[in-house]
């Protein structure tokens, strides 16, 4: 397919068509018999592994295959924050390839992910929260992050709707801030990894659901599908909640469990909130889109769920937080109300390595906070699938760290919030 | 929210509740001649059903006895509720 870039020049030439004349913007091709690489899973993190295998190691007859539609699952659902300012080394240099790649991804595609470096705040509501911070913003700083500590009255002055009172149910004491944080479009990044793939030969499959692997000799030769056997010299399965299902398929154990994560828009108001306020101690999170809407998230539902929705007390636990930190925002309506199926490890840390199964590879775990990770998710999972072992960036981060007891605690920054 | 049967108070309201997950895993009570993996194997990997699930709740905020229910993780449709030391439903999908 001839595919245009986008540039100021294609924007006027097209403009001048009364922009009727742009083309399609990935191909919908049927699946070939065989591919070197097959990516369960069209999701940012499936789509970004394809566009890294096909860019930084050249391998192109690679397929996503996508149940439903390209970023229709979380992708679509989240709510779109991104940081790094995680406390541990592991987890930190991760997140902070990811940041790196974040802040090139827009030319990198040449396609706009609207990647806003707004600043992110983890508020403190008590003594030990502050302690706490303290230690993450200082661990952070020693990994070459940015971060600082902000207190109640900086807090006052840089946002003045927060209510930083004193007699508050959970007086807020301070924060850490990453000022090169912030949130980017969500549909975007899956569009735009999905456009970049396609354009360097990557077959995109929707609507192609996968219900069982066929394996030669011990080792993975294809999967089966609603459209028929497909061949694959190796499998790298990244569908987040539904992990657990695919690794029954392929015949081996994983330590997730899949809880609903709820969210919310409001109707759109005019530009009030200039940054992410979040907290993990009263488990909400709040930023402003570009279209005015509130986006508003909630802790996961406590229990096990595939249901893509979860109870009302959990947005309501949510919602009753982000009043008492935002007494403007009482008589705001909430437009929309989903949830996501997230894939939660005892570790809060994700899974990305090779599976017990020989030639199948995995990708999951990132329970509540995958969205930040996205391409650097689909970076490490290129080079893991492309060399056969893990990038130094996500070797800590295997399934056997689970039977070593190397695991890497990060529900201080990681566990509710993202 | 989901309406919960406990075996003992009848049905509540979920926020009067907590959850415990898994049901029926048990202990190896030779864990001295486990391998790391059959130990993480019990400690980490769980069922993580998609459809009818056997699972563990505590009425909290009411009788706080635990005791499992049967329920479809899908549909969130709850079929069976049952104590402790009592055996699941059969024929449900959710042998071993």
């Amino acid at each position: 397919m001839n595919m245009s870039k986008y540039s100021i020049f294609s924007l006027a030439k097209q403009a001048l068509n009364f922009h009727e004349g742009w083309g399609k913007v990935w191909r919908n091709p049927e699946p070939k018999k065989h591919y070197d690489v097959i990516i369960i899973g069209g999701g940012g993190h499936g789509l970004a592994t394809a566009y890294y295998l096909a860019k930084n190691h050249g391998v192109t007859n690679v397929a996503v295959l996508e149940k439903g539609y390209i970023g229709g699952g979380n992708t679509g659902r989240n709510t779109t924050i991104v940081r790094s300012n995680y406390l541990w080394d592991e987890s930190a240099h991760l997140y902070e390839k990811s940041m790196k790649l974040w802040e090139n991804l827009s030319q990198d595609l040449n396609f706009n992910v609207m990647f806003s470096q707004r600043g992110v705040y983890n508020l403190g509501h008590s003594l030990q929260d502050m302690r706490d911070i303290q230690r993450r913003v200082n661990a952070n700083r020693l990994n070459g992050i940015d971060g600082e500590i902000v207190d109640a009255d900086e807090l006052k002055r840089r946002i003045p709707i927060l209510n930083t009172s004193r007699h508050s149910r959970y007086p807020v004491l301070g924060a850490s801030f990453q000022p090169r944080g912030g949130t980017a479009r969500h549909d975007a990044v899956a569009w735009g990894f999905a456009r970049g793939a396609d354009s360097l030969g990557v077959d995109i499959i929707q609507q192609c659901e996968v219900s069982g692997f066929i394996r030669e000799n011990d080792r993975i030769a294809g999967v089966e599908t609603n459209r028929g056997n497909i061949g694959a010299g190796k499998v790298g399965i990244v569908v987040a909640g539904n992990s657990s299902v695919l690794a029954d398929l392929a015949g081996f154990r994983l330590p997730v469990t899949s809880h609903p994560l709820q969210a919310l828009v409001s109707e759109p108001i005019k530009p009030v909130l200039n940054t992410v306020v979040m907290s993990n101690a009263v488990h909400g999170y709040i930023s402003q889109s570009d279209k005015g809407d509130l986006v508003v998230g909630a802790g996961i539902d406590s229990y096990n769920g595939y249901g893509q929705r979860g109870s009302y007390t959990v947005i309501e636990n949510a919602l009753a937080a982000i009043k008492e930190l935002f007494p403007v925002f009482s008589r705001v309506r909430m437009n929309r109300q989903w949830g996501g199926i997230v894939d939660t490890t005892p570790d809060a840390c994700p899974i990305i390595g090779e599976s017990p199964v020989k030639g199948v590879y995995i990708n999951c775990g990132w329970g509540t906070g995958g969205f930040k990770a996205t391409p650097g998710s689909g970076y490490v999972f290129a080079h893991t699938l492309a060399k056969d072992q893990p990038h130094e960036l996500n070797q800590a981060f295997s399934l056997q760290r689970f039977s070593t007891g190397r695991l890497i605690d990060e529900h201080g920054a990681a566990g509710v919030a993202h | 929210m989901l309406q919960i049967p406990c075996p003992w108070c009848g049905i509540r309201d979920e926020s009067e509740f907590s959850y415990g997950g898994e049901a029926h895993i048990t202990r190896p009570l030779n864990s001295e001649n486990l391998t790391d993996e059959e130990w993480a194997d019990y400690l980490f990997m769980r069922k993580n059903t998609r459809g009818a699930f056997l699972e563990q709740w505590q009425h909290a905020q009411g009788c706080r006895r635990w005791f499992n229910i049967q329920r479809d993780t899908v549909s969130y449709k709850i079929s069976a509720s049952y104590k402790v030391g009592e055996q699941p439903p059969q024929g449900m999908g959710n042998e071993k």
